[in-house]
């Protein structure tokens, strides 16, 4: 199995990573020849084996649900790319 | 000076503790070589200002009965530090500086470390020889131009030119080790669930373990020692009871149970690496184990699975870069155009490329034939491992399939470069701990290391056999300081 072009350019749409028609080329040759490093698995069968979602598989512990920090808004803000000190701003979404 | 940068980390504490040697002293002494060891580029960000200051500090009033106390340590750039900067090695955290700490890192300052300043590592932990992060690549120690392994490599070639005495990196498919085997010093990935992940800037989260990088066997017990706690902050930390691993420190091996896998014999393998193995072998039956040859059947399938779970775990980990709350932003016309702007340019090559796989495997249509098939082959290796741990105590197999190699060498081919790490994934995988011990060089005096994979939460085993096979080894770098400026 390839994966074409148009595949590479639907999956960088869905990873929300823009590419140019050279970068698409160049990851449509690198992801061609990881897949068929991958394309081994299919030798093995697996019919009957349980996937392993996780190497401790138990249940996650409750706790309570208890506020532990507070008064943080100045700290949350403070990496915000944009200059507004108050909210974290994005482009207009709405016209 | 030149005595200070020689010692081990417990060597110094114990000077530190007899007042022999002060904090400042130590502290300056690092400082001093690292100023002059620029041209490894093994830091990203440097704290030196404050590690005096708190150098000083520690000797007015500090605790000498803390584990590390008044050490100075240099750690990788992928553990969250309080108000300064971490960029995990990537563009898009450039700018980053954390309001938390890390739990593991807080658990070194809570023992009276002393932070000297950030590692350079692979772009969020993706590579095998620090090439792929955006702040340059660094060069090991142990010859010129060549590359520290990856992708603690900053932590690697920073331990092996004495800049620190000792590190904490992190380890998703042999990020610890495989650096560790290439400048030949001792690197632990502890059991998944021993040390806890809070404030690592996170990769894959069902593989992602920090451990220690050491000068030797004693260090890496100590340091688990300060490291491996239970934390509920991660939801993934186990609370088991461990062990007191440097005070515990045996080498008596008698009758230990040591399995040799057949399938770790890969084709194209070099003589050197084989004879090492076989060396290793022969050592640990002089020391009084036994010898059990095994097999791992589907150990082959290690790194194809690999390279769908960790890929799929990076690409939803990753989706959190948006250019929003934190990191760097690109500007576009709308909101979908912001996102994609800041994520072309804030990620490098091999991050895209991870995103990218991931994203594929877990599309819709695709799950089961990849992800899904994947968790599934991950069960067979972890069965392959639980299987032969009913009849031996601990795996010796070589660490790498190659010693290091030239930086540019492999970044053309992304799959020759993941095939570095095929003796060291499966363990993560599996969730096993296990620890890379410098064995011997190769025939340009590179450095090659054996791994020893234990059972889980079974450090303290892993611990003694290497101490054990050290001490028979005898290993040296005998590094000729020839980037000193």
């Amino acid at each position: 199995m390839s994966i074409d072009l148009k595949t590479i350019k639907h999956i960088a749409k869905l990873s929300r990573i823009s590419i140019d028609d050279k970068k698409a080329k160049e990851l449509e040759k690198d992801l061609n020849s990881i897949f068929e490093f991958i394309e081994a698995l299919n030798k093995v069968d697996t019919k009957k084996v349980d996937p392993l979602t996780s190497i401790a598989e138990t249940s996650l512990k409750l706790r309570g649900d208890e506020v532990k920090t507070k008064n943080i808004r100045e700290q949350i803000l403070k990496n915000s790319p944009d200059e507004n000190k108050d909210f974290f701003v994005v482009p207009k979404v709405v016209e | 000076m030149s005595d200070i940068i020689n010692l081990t980390l417990s060597a110094l504490i114990d000077k530190i503790k007899k007042k022999e040697l002060s904090s400042q002293e130590i502290t300056n002494a690092y400082i001093a070589r690292a100023e002059k060891s620029k041209d490894l580029n093994t830091y990203i960000t440097t704290d030196f200002e404050n590690a005096i200051e708190k150098a000083k500090k520690f000797d007015e009033k500090g605790n000498f009965d803390c584990k590390l106390p008044g050490v100075p340590l240099a750690v990788k750039d992928l553990f969250c530090t309080n108000n300064l900067k971490t960029t995990a090695g990537s563009k898009i955290l450039s700018n980053f500086i954390p309001s938390y700490e890390s739990t593991v890192t807080q658990y070194l300052w809570d023992e009276g470390a002393i932070l000297l300043g950030k590692l350079n590592c692979d772009e969020f932990a993706m590579g095998s020889s620090n090439e792929t992060s955006f702040f340059g690549n660094v060069e090991s120690p142990v010859g010129k131009k060549v590359v520290p392994g990856g992708s603690s490599g900053g932590s690697a070639s920073a331990l092996a030119a004495k800049l620190t005495p000792a590190t904490i990196g992190t380890d998703t498919g042999g990020s610890i080790r495989q650096p560790a085997s290439f400048t030949g010093t001792v690197g632990l990935k502890p059991t998944y669930g021993s040390c806890s992940r809070y404030g690592i800037v996170a990769f894959a989260s069902s593989l992602d373990q920090a451990g220690p990088m050491t000068q030797d066997v004693s260090d890496a017990a100590l340091m688990l020692d300060v490291i491996s706690k239970y934390d509920t902050k991660d939801s993934t930390s186990v609370n088991f009871k461990r062990g007191d691993y440097f005070k515990s420190l045996s080498s008596n091996i008698k009758g230990k149970k040591i399995g040799i896998p057949k399938e770790y014999r890969v084709d194209g393998m070099p003589k050197e690496i084989e004879s090492l193995w076989q060396d290793g072998i022969t050592l640990l039956k002089k020391l009084g184990a036994k010898i059990i040859d095994i097999s791992l059947p589907h150990t082959k399938y290690a790194l194809p699975a690999y390279y769908i779970v960790a890929p799929a775990e990076a690409s939803s980990n990753l989706a959190r870069y948006d250019g929003v709350k934190y990191g760097y932003r690109s500007e576009g016309e709308n909101l979908i155009s912001m996102y994609e702007n800041t994520r072309s340019e804030g990620f490098g090559d091999e991050v895209k490329r991870r995103i990218m796989i991931g994203t594929y495997v877990l599309s819709s249509g695709y799950y089961d034939a990849y992800y899904l098939k994947a968790q599934k082959i991950r069960r067979l290796i972890k069965n392959d491992f639980d299987e032969v741990y009913k009849s031996v105590d601990a795996i010796l197999t070589p660490s790498t399939p190659s010693s290091a190699f030239k930086i540019g060498d492999k970044t053309d081919d992304p799959v020759s470069m993941y095939l570095n790490d095929i003796f060291t994934v499966p363990v993560n995988l599996s969730g096993l701990p296990a620890i890379s011990i410098p064995a011997g060089k190769d025939k340009n005096n590179y450095p090659l290391g054996l791994q020893i994979i234990g059972k889980a939460f079974e450090e303290q085993n892993l611990l003694d056999i290497s101490y054990s096979m050290e001490k028979e080894l005898n290993f040296k770098n005998n590094l000729q300081d020839w980037w000193i400026k």
